[in-house]
C-alpha cells in the first residue's frame, strides 16, 4: 500500500494496484460519521464499437446500453441489490456519464459490509430476457423524463450541434427506440469487456482505518477468479476540428428561450496532467470575463441578454472535449449573437497581474470548498487518475500558472469553426 | 453527537449559534431572517435576496462587490427564500477558506465578516430608497422567475397541488412572489419594507467550522448586532385543515410524460410524539428505493422511473410525486392509492420496520455531516420549539413499534390528487 501524502491540505491517500489489475484508493476521515463508497469502471455512453473480449471482429451495440446495464446490475436472480444495501443502512446509487459508469453507496454503518456488498453486487452479474424488457419501460419514462427537461434538451442539443459523428453526440441514457433493441447477450459482452477489474477503480473515503479496508478489500478480490486482464480494443470515428452545425435551435413549450453557445475543444493531443491544467485555466479565463464580477457579464446582465441562470463550464475528457455558455434569454439572437462576439474578441485580450491573483485566489477557494465533499475527492480523483493525472496537483497546478501561461491560451482558444449555437425557443415565439 | 456542542448565545438583536467542528476546510456562515408568511410583503421577500447581493454603498456595483468576495479566496455568499410551514425565512450562507490551509497571512475571515455586514445592513441606497438601476433589473430577472416556474414541469406540478390543496392557507402562498405585485414596487417601497425586515424579523446567525470561538464571539457582535431588535420568536403556527372529501384535478399542457402528484394531511409536526412514527411510515411507504411506492410502481410495473413521497414536517403534509405515461394514470393512482391502503392495514414487517430505522439515522447523521444540513436540522429544532440533541433523535426514533406506523397510517388523509398530462394523453 502507497501512501500520497498532500502536505498543505493535510489529506493522505492510499493507493494499491492489486494482483487482478483492480485500482484502489482510501481515504481516512474518522472525524465523519459517513463513508463513502464508489466502483467506477472506465467505460460510458461513448464506448460503443469494440472488440469484445474474445473475438476479433469489432461490434456496435445499441446507444444506451452502458446506462441500461448499470440499471440491471442492481437486479439479481432472486433480489434487488437496493435490499442488501437497505438492511445495512445504507443508501446506494449509479450514475452513467460518457466515459464511466459508477456504482456508489454512503452509510453511517456497517462499513465493512457495505464495501463488500458493492464489490460483490457489481462483480456478479445477473441478466435475463425478461428482466430486460421490463426495464425497456422504466428507462423509457427516464428519457421521456429528459425530453420535457429544456434545461437538458438545450445542453444536449449543444454537444449534438458540435459534432459530426463522435457517440458523445448519443444520448447516455439512448432513444426509446434504440433500447428496444437491446438484449441479455449484449449486455454480457458489454459486462464481460469493460468490467475486467484492470479497467476499474474503487475509491472508499470517510470514517475507515486503511490498513483494515485495504486488507479486506484484498481479501474480497483474492477470492474470486478473473480471466487474463484484456486489452480493450475501442474505436472510435474521426472527428472533424470544425462543429457540425453552426446554428440550430428547436422550439418547445416553455416560456423563456434558452440560449447556448458551445466551443469545440481539441483534446487529441493532451495527457492527464495537460487536461487538468488546460480545464483550469479555460474555467479561469472564463470566470474572469463571464462570472458576475466579469466585464462581460455586466454587459450582458445589464442589456438583459441573460439572467441569474447564465452558466459556463469547460468538460475535457478522453476522446473530446467542450465548453458551454449559456442561459434563459429573453432576446437568444441578440445573446448568442454577443457571446459569439465576445469570445472572438479574447484572441486580443489580456489579463493583468492582480487580476489573474484574483482568479487564482478565486479558484483555490472553490477547490477547498469543495474538498468538503468526500463524494467530490472520490468521483474527481478517479476521474483523473482514469485519465493519468492527479487531483490533488489542482492546487500546485494553480499556483504554477502565470499571466503569460492564460494570454497564450487566449490567443489561441478561439477558432470561428469551433463554435455553435444552440437555443431553445418558445413556440408562438 | 455533534449536535449537543452546539453553543447558544442571546446577544444583542440576534441569537448566536457556535459549532466547532474538524470536518471541514472552510468556515460557514448562516444569516437566517424569518417573519411570518402572508401575502403582504411575499414579492419583496422574493425580490430583496437578489437585490441584496448586487452592490453595497461601500462596493457599488456587482463587479466590484463580486471582485471584493473573489479576493477573499473566492469566498461565496448566496442568498435565497424559503416556507418552513407557515414561515417565510430568508437565509444568507457564507462559506469562508479556513485561513489554516492557504499560503497567505492575511486575515481572510474578518473582511468576509464585513462583506456579509455591508451585504446584509448596508445596501447600495440612493436618496431614501435603493438604486433605481438594480431594482428594476431585478424585477425583470424576478418576473422571469415566476413566468419559468411552468418550464420545470416537476416544480410547477408541485406548485399546482398545493395551489389547489391549500388553497386559502398561507402554506399555498408562492415563494417567488406574484407578478401582479411588481409594478407598484419602487426602490423606495422595497427599501421601506426591508427596514422594516431587518429590523423585526427575528435573526439566527449560525457559524461552523475549525474556529477560536472568542474570535469568532467578538466578530458577530461587531457585524450583527442590532440595537433596536428582539430575540423573541414570532414563529406561526400553520394552520391545520380537516379534509371533507379528497379533490381530484387533472390539468393539459404540452408534455411528453405526466406528472402525477398526490397531497395527504398527516396532522403531525415536527416535535409532536409521534413525528418519529411519521418518519418512519415515510420510509416505509416512499421514502428510500426500498419503499412501497419505489418497489410497485416501478419495480413490479414498469410504469414510472421514479416514484417516491416526502413530507413537510411545519405544516403537516405528505406529496407523493411520479412521472408516468399518459396512459398510465389510472393505474399508477390505483397502485399508490393501494400502496397507502397497505400501510395503514399493517402490509409490511418488522424488519422492514428496523431496516427502515437504520436508513432514517443514517440519513441523519448523513445530513449532519454537512455544514448546511446540521444548521438546517438544529434550525428546524429551534423554530419549531423541540430541541433536542441528535442522541435523543435517534433514540426516538429506535422506539418506534410497528402499530404506531399502522397508527400514523391512518392519521393521514387523502386531500388532493393532481395529474399534469399532454393534451391529448388519456385519464
Amino acid at each position: 500500500m502507497e501512501e500520497l501524502v498532500y502536505q498543505q491540505l493535510n489529506e493522505t491517500v492510499y493507493k494499491e494496484t492489486l494482483d487482478n489489475g483492480l485500482q484502489v484508493f482510501l481515504l481516512s476521515k474518522p472525524e465523519m460519521a459517513k463513508t463513502f463508497g464508489i466502483f467506477t469502471t472506465n467505460y460510458g455512453s461513448i464506448d460503443q464499437t469494440f472488440t469484445p473480449i474474445g473475438q476479433d471482429e469489432q461490434v456496435t451495440v445499441p446507444e444506451g446500453i452502458a446506462h441500461f446495464l448499470e440499471h440491471k446490475l442492481f437486479e439479481k436472480e432472486d433480489r434487488d441489490v437496493f435490499q442488501d444495501f437497505t438492511k445495512l443502512g445504507a443508501s446506494a446509487n449509479a450514475f452513467t456519464s460518457f466515459t464511466k459508469t459508477a456504482y456508489l453507496f454512503s452509510a453511517t454503518s456497517h462499513i465493512e459490509k457495505n464495501v463488500e456488498t458493492l464489490l460483490d453486487f457489481v462483480q456478479d452479474p445477473y441478466f435475463s430476457e425478461e428482466s430486460v424488457e421490463k426495464e425497456k419501460g422504466i428507462i423509457a419514462q427516464e428519457i421521456r423524463m429528459y425530453d420535457d427537461q429544456p434545461d437538458w434538451r438545450s445542453f444536449f442539443g449543444t454537444i449534438q450541434s458540435m459534432y459530426h459523428q463522435h457517440p458523445v453526440k448519443v444520448d447516455i441514457a439512448g432513444t426509446v427506440d434504440s433500447i428496444q433493441e437491446i438484449t441479455k447477450d449484449d449486455l454480457y459482452t458489454c459486462y464481460e469487456t469493460f468490467y475486467h477489474p484492470s479497467n476499474m477503480t474503487l475509491f472508499v473515503a470517510g470514517n475507515i482505518d486503511p490498513d483494515e479496508m485495504m486488507t479486506l478489500i484484498r481479501d474480497n478480490q483474492t477470492a474470486k477468479e478473473f480471466p487474463e486482464a484484456p486489452v480493450i480494443n475501442r474505436s472510435y470515428p474521426d472527428e472533424p476540428v470544425e462543429v457540425s452545425e453552426k446554428h440550430q435551435s428547436i422550439t418547445m413549450p416553455v416560456t423563456t428561450a434558452k440560449a447556448m453557445v458551445g466551443v469545440k475543444e481539441n483534446v487529441k493531443e493532451l495527457t492527464g496532467k495537460e487536461l487538468l491544467r488546460a480545464e483550469l485555466l479555460s474555467e479561469m479565463i472564463l470566470d474572469f470575463y463571464f462570472s458576475r464580477s466579469g466585464a462581460f457579464y455586466e454587459e450582458l446582465y445589464r442589456n438583459d441578454l441573460i439572467d441569474d441562470s447564465f452558466s459556463f463550464e469547460t468538460e475535457l475528457d478522453r476522446q473530446f472535449g467542450f465548453t458551454i455558455l449559456g442561459g434563459d434569454t429573453r432576446k437568444p439572437d441578440e445573446m448568442t449573437k454577443r457571446v459569439k462576439e465576445m469570445l472572438h474578441e479574447l484572441k486580443d485580450a489580456s489579463i493583468s497581474e492582480e487580476d489573474f491573483t484574483r482568479m487564482k485566489r478565486k479558484k483555490i477557494g472553490q477547490f477547498m470548498r469543495a474538498l468538503n465533499s468526500l463524494e467530490f475527492i472520490a468521483n474527481q480523483f478517479t476521474h483523473y487518475d482514469t485519465l493519468g493525472g492527479d487531483l490533488f496537483d489542482v492546487l500546485p497546478v494553480i499556483e504554477s500558472l502565470t499571466t503569460k501561461d492564460a494570454d497564450e491560451y487566449l490567443k489561441h482558444w478561439i477558432k470561428e469553426e469551433a463554435i455553435s449555437v444552440f437555443q431553445v425557443k418558445p413556440q408562438d415565439a | 453527537m455533534k449536535v449537543s456542542e452546539e453553543k447558544l448565545y442571546n446577544k444583542q438583536g440576534y441569537r448566536l449559534h457556535i459549532l466547532p467542528s474538524n470536518k471541514y476546510k472552510t468556515i460557514t456562515i448562516v444569516a437566517k431572517l424569518k417573519s411570518p408568511l402572508k401575502r403582504e410583503g411575499i414579492t419583496e421577500r422574493a425580490l430583496l435576496p437578489h437585490v441584496l447581493q448586487k452592490a453595497t454603498n461601500n462596493h457599488p456595483n456587482i463587479r466590484s462587490l463580486q471582485s471584493a468576495f473573489e479576493n477573499l479566496y473566492g469566498t461565496a455568499l448566496s442568498s435565497d427564500g424559503s416556507k418552513k410551514g407557515e414561515n417565510h425565512v430568508i437565509s444568507f450562507r457564507m462559506e469562508v477558506v479556513n485561513e489554516a490551509y492557504l499560503n497567505d497571512s492575511e486575515p481572510i475571515l474578518e473582511e468576509a465578516f464585513k462583506l456579509f455586514h455591508e451585504v446584509l445592513f448596508d445596501p447600495k441606497t440612493e436618496g431614501d430608497g435603493f438604486d433605481p438601476e438594480i431594482v428594476s433589473r431585478e424585477k425583470q430577472t424576478l418576473e422571469q422567475k415566476i413566468t419559468s416556474i411552468k418550464d420545470d414541469k416537476m416544480s410547477y406540478a408541485n406548485v399546482r397541488l398545493m395551489d389547489n390543496m391549500c388553497a386559502g392557507e398561507a402554506y399555498s402562498l408562492h415563494v417567488h412572489g406574484y407578478q401582479d405585485d411588481l409594478s407598484s414596487i419602487t426602490p423606495k417601497t422595497l427599501h421601506d419594507y426591508y427596514q422594516s425586515m431587518i429590523q423585526n424579523d427575528l435573526l439566527d446567525v449560525y457559524v461552523i467550522g475549525d474556529i477560536d470561538e472568542a474570535q469568532i464571539e467578538q466578530m458577530t457582535d461587531q457585524y450583527f448586532s442590532r440595537s433596536n431588535s428582539s430575540n423573541d420568536d414570532n414563529d406561526q403556527v400553520a394552520e391545520v385543515k380537516e379534509v371533507t372529501e379528497s379533490k381530484e384535478i387533472v390539468e393539459r399542457e404540452e408534455v411528453n410524460q405526466g406528472k402525477l402528484h398526490i397531497g395527504y394531511r398527516t396532522y403531525t409536526k415536527f416535535g409532536d410524539d409521534d413525528y418519529y412514527a411519521l418518519q418512519i411510515f415515510n420510509g416505509i411507504f416512499g421514502g428510500f428505493p426500498s419503499s412501497k411506492l419505489f418497489m410497485n410502481v416501478r419495480e413490479k410495473h414498469s410504469l414510472a422511473y421514479y416514484a417516491a413521497s416526502r413530507f413537510e414536517s411545519h405544516k403537516g403534509l405528505l406529496l407523493v410525486f411520479s412521472g408516468v405515461d399518459p396512459k398510465d394514470y389510472d393505474q399508477a393512482k390505483t397502485i399508490i392509492l393501494e400502496q397507502m391502503e397497505a400501510m395503514k392495514n399493517g402490509d409490511f414487517t418488522e424488519d422492514q420496520v428496523n431496516e427502515t430505522k437504520e436508513q432514517v439515522i443514517n440519513q441523519l447523521q448523513e445530513t449532519m455531516d454537512n455544514a448546511n444540513g446540521l444548521i438546517e436540522v438544529l434550525y428546524h429544532q429551534m423554530i419549531s420549539g423541540a430541541e433536542m440533541p441528535a442522541g435523543d433523535l435517534m433514540e426516538n426514533i429506535r422506539k418506534v413499534t410497528k402499530e404506531d406506523v399502522v397508527k400514523m397510517a391512518n392519521k393521514i388523509k387523502l386531500d388532493t390528487i393532481y395529474f399534469l398530462t399532454s393534451l391529448e394523453g388519456g385519464e
